[in-house]
């Protein structure tokens, strides 16, 4: 009877889910759909990390395809018409761009993503203003590119200021102002946090820095096309915007340059002179035709979505948190973008969760720092105690998210918290109780940091294993043999 | 205006609709149907005979679209996702 039932459910799949038959296609569609069905064994899992990247939308797809295919020529090239109807793609991009936000066309720089966006910013008007000006300030949850950009600043004589947040993530204006000085030359901070969500007050900073004649540069990557942003209201004098942020393709973004009053920036790139003169090299017209049709898109479809988004967020957290106990939400509650959650399940390590949602693409902090060690620092300058950092996961919504994969991550989430939970508290007697280490070695060097010793389930007899860990291997070794413990293994990178 | 008519935009959106079911992409699929439905329903009370005009002329681009964006997705197609298998369906 199962197997009845099975089959027809395949047949049913060749159909698509709504039962309308499929479009007739050409012999080797045919086949390369049948191939597709059925065969192999790996269903994709869910997509969850709208905070990574978004896919893109078949509008902009559609919209993409002829400078693609046909209409390749050169936006620079003067002389013929495929350089004339890729240039006027061209501009009729940036023309959408701009209007999303607020701003004239002619403000519009096109990059190859935030990233670029944020260097030319801040290095682009640090550089171009360091005869007077020396100083610049950011916040401690900025994205990797903002502070990096920043630390080689102040390797070429910049002072920086990293403001901290609150526990909330949000910034104090009152500390923002006693921060700016007579030579502050830019402020940089971040409109949505892309791993907590929290949405910093935007108008009341570009209220501030305007009053005190300081630039104010906001990476509006996870902002631009999900909430209303207008770069006059808010005061903004730079932007950066993110293709593949909103829907839109790979590769490609955008800075917003304020005119009036002018901001000047050194360009980092030289060559021949595109984009006036801040950024040469050849635009890439079908991925700036991407850019705009998504910015046209977002325009259209933001208040349809943020509703859409708001109301699966809440079913999610809501679910989530009534079923089992001990769950934190990081960030703001209230200035907060609901597609973003950062949840925190006490007891439960991170990756032991994200490892075991292995049918729900989720993530437990930035795509940059996932690589790394060390948890994510965005959590620690909330004030996320370590273990409650290393046990987070980012849930993202986007448009595309359904009912039934919101549905399906909470009910798998649940169900493999409960049983980490469960496998985490032995009968007494069985396993050593969990060690942590960092007050230990707190005495002993009088640093802090992240270091948390578990007895995991998989080491039996006391044997312990040792992750994230920042101490020389001896010092370890011989702290761990003092609390009755063998050091086992020092695992560097995070297991795959 | 006969042009516009309650039939036409019947019609229109039955096969917007129609069209729609051949996304082999899930988020796609279901996306579409889903705005779909509530941009008409949306707009379903509308009086003013060149909005409903223009509206129409839009769902008609969209449709184009939508077709174009089908094929190629067939074309291209992959696996389906977790969700959409029959043994998940407890979920759905």
């Amino acid at each position: 009877m199962l197997l009845l039932l099975r089959r027809v459910a395949t047949l049913r799949g060749a159909r698509g889910l709504a039962g309308a038959p499929a479009r007739r296609l050409s012999g080797a569609a045919r086949r390369h759909e049948k191939k597709g069905l059925g065969e192999e064994s790996t269903l994709r899992p869910l997509y969850m990390d709208v905070q990574a990247t978004t896919p893109l939308d078949p509008r902009v797809l559609d919209s993409m395809l002829p400078y693609l295919m046909h209409y390749y020529g050169n936006p620079h090239s003067r002389t013929h018409a495929y350089g004339w109807e890729s240039e006027s793609a061209m501009e009729r991009a940036r023309q959408q761009v701009a209007s999303l936000i607020g701003a004239d066309p002619r403000e519009i720089i096109f990059t190859s993503g935030a990233t670029e966006s944020n260097n030319l910013a801040i290095k682009g008007v640090a550089r171009f203003y360091k005869s007077r000006k020396k100083h610049i300030i950011t916040t401690q949850t900025e994205h990797k590119c903002v502070l990096d950009s920043c630390r080689y600043l102040e390797a070429e004589g910049f002072r920086v200021t990293y403001l901290p947040v609150k526990r909330n993530g949000l910034i104090d204006l009152k500390e923002l102002e006693d921060a700016l000085q007579p030579d502050t030359s830019l402020v940089s901070i971040m409109t949505v946090n892309n791993e907590i969500g929290v949405k910093q007050p935007i108008s009341d900073i570009g209220q501030i820095c305007s009053s005190r004649k300081v630039f104010f540069h906001t990476d509006a990557a996870q902002a631009v096309g999900k909430i209303p942003m207008d770069v006059n209201d808010m005061k903004i004098d730079l932007m950066s915007i993110s293709g593949h942020k909103i829907y839109g393709p790979k590769g490609v973004g955008a800075i917003y340059i304020r005119r009036r009053p002018r901001v000047r920036l050194e360009p980092l790139q030289s060559g021949g002179g595109q984009e006036r003169g801040m950024r040469s090299g050849t635009v890439p017209t079908p991925l700036a035709v991407g850019l705009g049709a998504a910015c046209e898109v977002s325009q259209q479809e933001m208040e349809y979505d943020y509703k859409r988004i708001s109301v699966l967020a809440d079913r999610l957290i809501t679910k989530i948190m009534t079923e089992i106990p001990d769950v934190v939400m990081n960030g703001d509650p209230e200035h907060h973008y609901p597609g973003c959650i950062n949840l925190s399940f006490a007891y439960v390590e991170g990756e032991s969760l994200l490892m075991a949602l292995k049918d729900v693409a989720l993530s437990s902090g930035s795509a940059c720092t996932s690589a790394s060690l060390e948890p994510s620092y965005v959590l620690r300058a909330i004030g996320t105690d370590e273990d409650l950092a290393h046990s987070s996961i980012r849930f993202g919504i986007g448009r595309f998210t359904t009912e039934e994969e919101v549905d399906y991550t909470v009910q798998k989430c649940i169900q493999h918290v409960k049983r980490l939970r469960e496998m985490r508290f032995e009968p007494p007697g069985q396993q050593n109780p969990p060690l942590t280490l960092a007050t230990t070695s707190s005495q002993v060097t009088g640093s802090t940091y992240g270091t948390i010793i578990e007895n995991t389930p998989w080491n039996p007899g006391g044997r312990v294993l040792i992750r994230y860990c920042l101490l020389p291997r001896q010092l370890l070794n011989y702290l761990a043999l003092q609390r009755g413990y063998m050091l086992r293994s020092v695992r560097r990178h995070p297991p795959r | 205006m006969a042009a516009s008519s309650r039939a036409q935009v019947l019609r229109l959106y039955r096969a917007l609709l129609r069209e729609s079911q051949g996304f082999t992409a899930y988020g796609y699929r279901t996306y579409a149907i889903r705005r779909i439905r509530d941009a008409f329903r949306e707009n379903k009370h509308l009086k003013d005979s060149e909005e409903i005009q223009t509206l129409v002329n839009k769902a008609r681009t969209n449709l184009e679209i939508i077709h174009r964006q089908v094929t190629i997705g067939q074309l291209y197609s992959t696996q389906k996702l977790v969700i959409e298998s029959p043994e998940n369906t407890e979920i759905i």
